[in-house]
C-alpha cells in the first residue's frame, strides 16, 4: 500500500453487540482505501447499517480496533471526536433531517455546525438543492416532502462539505431509477475529488453502475471476504469478472 | 452532466461556534406556544407575590418587636403642684436606681402643653387644670408584665397616685400574631420558590424531550457538546426572559396594587411593612434566579444527553 497511513480506515477484528444480545458484527478486519468507492451489501438484518454506524462515529465496537485517519477511535478522547465526524457525510438510512428545518436550513447545517459563513454558504446550498432537483422544495420542510425528496435533501446534506469521506445507507432506497443513477453520478463525482465512498444497498443492479467500485458482502455479521478480494471487474473487461460474479449470488444485469 | 457545486475544501473547517441567527435557526421559533415562559411567567409572579408579602410581614413584625422592646410610661396623678414635682424627682430616684432601667425622661412641661393644646387652647390653662407628670422609661430588656408589676410596686410605696404603662401593651396580642405569621410566610416564600425550581426544570425537560432528535443530529454533524449546550441554553434563556418578563411585571403589579391598599390603612402599623431597598433587589432577583435554573436546566439535559452519545 502506497497510500499515508493517516488516511486509510482500519478495522481490526472488529465486533458489535447491542446491549447482552449475540453479536450482530463478528470478526471485522479490512481496510478502505482513501479515493476508493464501496459498495457494502448484504440481505435485510446482515449488520449493514451496523457497519456504517461505526464508520460514521455513531457507536463504538464491543471489542477490536478501529483507525481513522491515524487515530485510534476507541480511545481517542471525546473532544476530539467531533473533529473527524466533520471530516465525514452521512446519509442516513430514516434521512434524520431536523423537522422543523426547511430544505435549505437543513442541508446548510453541516456547514454552519463548521463555522462556514452565511454568505459563503447561500449560493452552493441553493445550487446543490437545484442539483438535486429541489430548487422548488427548497423552503419546504420535510414533513411536507415525499420519501425520495427527503432523501434527495439527505443526500446534499451529505456530500455538501465535500467530506473525505461518505458514507450512505441505502441513499437509492426511495427514488426512481432515473434519479437513483444521477445520485450515484453525485457520489462518482465526489470520489474523482478524493472522497472514500461506502454506499450500503440492497440494490444489485446498481453495483454495475459504477466501474472500479469495490464490493463488501455482509452475511449474518460477517464479511464473506475479508480479504478485500470482491474487487468488482472494473470496466471494460477484467480477470476478476467470473469470480466477481460468482461471488455476488445473482449481481448481473 | 453538469457536475455537482460541490463546496471547496478551503471553506472555513474551523470549530466557530454556531451563533447568531444560525444557533436560532435550529430551535423552532414559535416559543410562546411552548410551555417554558408561561410556566415560568406564572411560578415568578407567584413567588414575587409571596416574597413581597412575606419581606413586608417580616419588617412589620420586626418594626412591632423593636416598638415593644421595654418603652413604659410612668404617669403620676396629683392635684398640688409642688408635690407632684416632688413625687416626679422622687420617682425619677426611683426609677434611675433600678437596674432594669436604661434610660428615662421627664416629660417637659412645654411638651405635655402642646399635647394638651387641642383641648385646652392656648393660655393659662394648665394652671387651672391638674396636669399629670410623665416619664418615658426605656428599659434594658423588653418588658414582661411582672417587671412592670414590680416598678409600679416600687414606685406605689412613695407615691400614691402612680401608673405604670406598657406603650404598646394593647398591640402585644397582634405583634405575637404577627410573628407567627412571619415564620408562615417564611416557609411558604421557601416552598414556593422550590416549587417554582421544579416547575421550571420539569417544563425545560419536557420541552427538551422534543428536541432531543434535533440535538442527535447535530452531534452526529459534528456539533461539539458545547456548542449543542449554549445553542439550547440560549433557546431556553430567551424563553425564560420573556417568562421572567410577565411574571415580574404581573408580580409588581399584584404588589402594588395590594402595598396601595394598605397604604390607604395610613395607619403606622403598616407603615413599618413597607419594602425596603434591599427587598427590592430581592424581588428582581426572582426572575434571574428563574432564567439561571432553566438555563441550567437546559445544560445537564442536554450534556446529559451527549454523554449517551459516544
Ligand atoms: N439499536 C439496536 N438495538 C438492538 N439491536 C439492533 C439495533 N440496531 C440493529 N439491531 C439488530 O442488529 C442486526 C443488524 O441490524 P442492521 O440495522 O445493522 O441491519 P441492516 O443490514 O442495516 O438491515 P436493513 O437492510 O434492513 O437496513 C439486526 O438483527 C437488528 O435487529
Ligand atoms: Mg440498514
Amino acid at each position: 500500500m502506497n497510500e499515508a497511513a493517516s488516511d486509510i480506515i482500519h478495522f481490526d477484528n472488529v465486533g458489535l453487540r447491542y446491549g447482552t444480545q449475540p453479536e450482530v458484527l463478528r470478526d471485522l478486519s479490512f481496510t478502505l482505501h482513501p479515493g476508493s468507492f464501496y459498495f457494502l451489501t448484504g440481505a435485510s438484518g446482515a449488520g449493514k447499517t451496523s457497519l456504517l454506524k461505526l464508520l460514521y462515529l455513531a457507536q463504538k465496537p464491543s471489542r477490536g480496533a478501529i483507525r481513522m485517519y491515524g487515530n485510534d477511535v476507541i480511545t481517542l478522547p471525546r473532544e476530539q471526536l467531533p473533529q473527524m465526524r466533520r471530516r465525514l457525510g452521512v446519509v442516513f438510512q430514516d434521512f434524520r433531517l431536523v423537522n422543523h428545518l426547511s430544505a435549505f436550513d437543513n442541508v446548510a447545517l453541516p456547514l454552519r455546525i463548521a463555522g462556514v459563513t452565511e454568505a459563503e454558504l447561500q449560493t452552493p446550498v441553493t445550487d446543490m438543492l437545484d442539483w438535486v432537483g429541489l430548487s422548488h422544495r427548497i423552503d419546504a420542510v420535510p414533513a411536507t416532502m415525499s420519501g425520495g425528496e427527503q432523501q434527495r435533501v439527505a443526500i446534499a446534506r451529505a456530500v455538501i462539505g465535500r467530506p473525505d469521506l461518505l458514507v450512505a445507507d441505502e441513499p437509492t432506497g426511495n427514488v426512481d431509477p432515473e434519479m437513483a443513477i444521477k445520485l450515484l453520478r453525485l457520489f462518482e463525482a465526489l470520489n474523482r475529488l478524493g472522497t472514500t465512498v461506502v454506499v450500503a444497498t440492497h440494490d444489485v443492479h446498481l453495483l454495475q453502475k459504477v466501474p472500479n467500485s469495490l464490493i463488501m458482502r455482509l452475511d449474518k455479521g460477517r464479511l464473506s471476504d475479508p480479504t478485500g478480494a470482491l474487487r468488482y471487474p472494473p470496466r471494460p473487461s477484467g480477470p476478476g469478472t467470473a469470480t466477481a460474479k460468482a461471488t455476488k449470488s445473482g449481481g448481473d444485469s | 452532466m453538469k457536475l455537482p457545486p460541490l463546496i471547496g475544501r478551503s471553506l472555513n473547517r474551523g470549530l466557530a461556534p454556531l451563533g447568531g441567527e444560525n444557533a436560532a435557526s435550529l430551535i423552532p421559533r414559535a416559543r410562546l406556544t411552548g410551555p417554558v415562559p408561561w410556566v415560568l411567567a406564572i411560578m415568578i409572579a407567584l413567588t414575587v407575590l409571596a416574597t413581597a408579602g412575606g419581606l413586608a410581614l417580616s419588617n412589620l413584625a420586626n418594626s412591632a418587636r423593636s416598638d415593644l422592646s421595654g418603652a413604659l410610661t410612668v404617669q403620676i396623678v396629683e392635684a398640688d403642684q409642688e408635690l407632684l414635682a416632688q413625687q416626679s424627682e422622687a420617682a425619677q430616684r426611683i426609677l434611675t436606681d433600678n437596674p432594669a432601667v436604661q434610660s428615662l425622661r421627664a416629660v417637659p412641661q412645654a411638651e405635655l402643653d402642646a399635647l394638651l393644646e387641642p383641648w385646652l387652647g392656648t393660655g393659662n390653662a394648665v394652671d387651672s387644670v391638674p396636669m399629670p407628670a410623665l416619664i418615658d422609661v426605656q428599659l434594658r430588656d423588653a418588658a414582661d408584665a411582672q417587671q412592670i408589676d414590680q416598678l409600679q410596686a416600687a414606685l406605689a410605696e412613695q407615691i400614691p397616685n402612680v401608673r405604670v404603662d406598657a406603650q404598646s401593651d394593647w398591640l402585644r396580642p397582634v405583634y405575637s400574631a404577627l410573628s407567627a405569621l412571619q415564620y408562615l410566610a417564611a416557609v411558604l416564600v421557601i416552598l414556593l420558590a422550590a416549587t417554582s425550581a421544579a416547575a421550571v426544570w420539569l417544563a425545560v425537560r419536557s420541552s427538551f424531550a422534543a428536541h432531543r432528535e434535533t440535538i442527535e443530529i447535530v452531534h452526529l454533524l459534528g456539533g461539539r457538546d458545547d456548542q449543542i449546550a449554549r445553542i439550547f441554553q440560549r433557546s431556553v434563556a430567551i424563553d425564560a426572559l420573556i417568562g421572567g418578563i410577565i411574571g415580574l411585571t404581573a408580580g409588581l403589579l399584584g404588589v402594588m396594587l395590594i402595598g396601595s391598599r394598605f397604604a390607604g390603612l395610613d395607619s403606622g402599623m403598616v407603615a413599618g411593612g413597607g419594602l425596603g431597598m434591599l427587598d427590592w433587589i430581592a424581588i428582581a432577583a426572582i426572575p434571574f434566579a428563574a432564567i439561571l435554573i432553566a438555563m441550567l436546566t437546559a445544560r445537564l439535559n442536554v450534556m446529559a444527553a451527549l454523554r449517551r452519545m459516544i
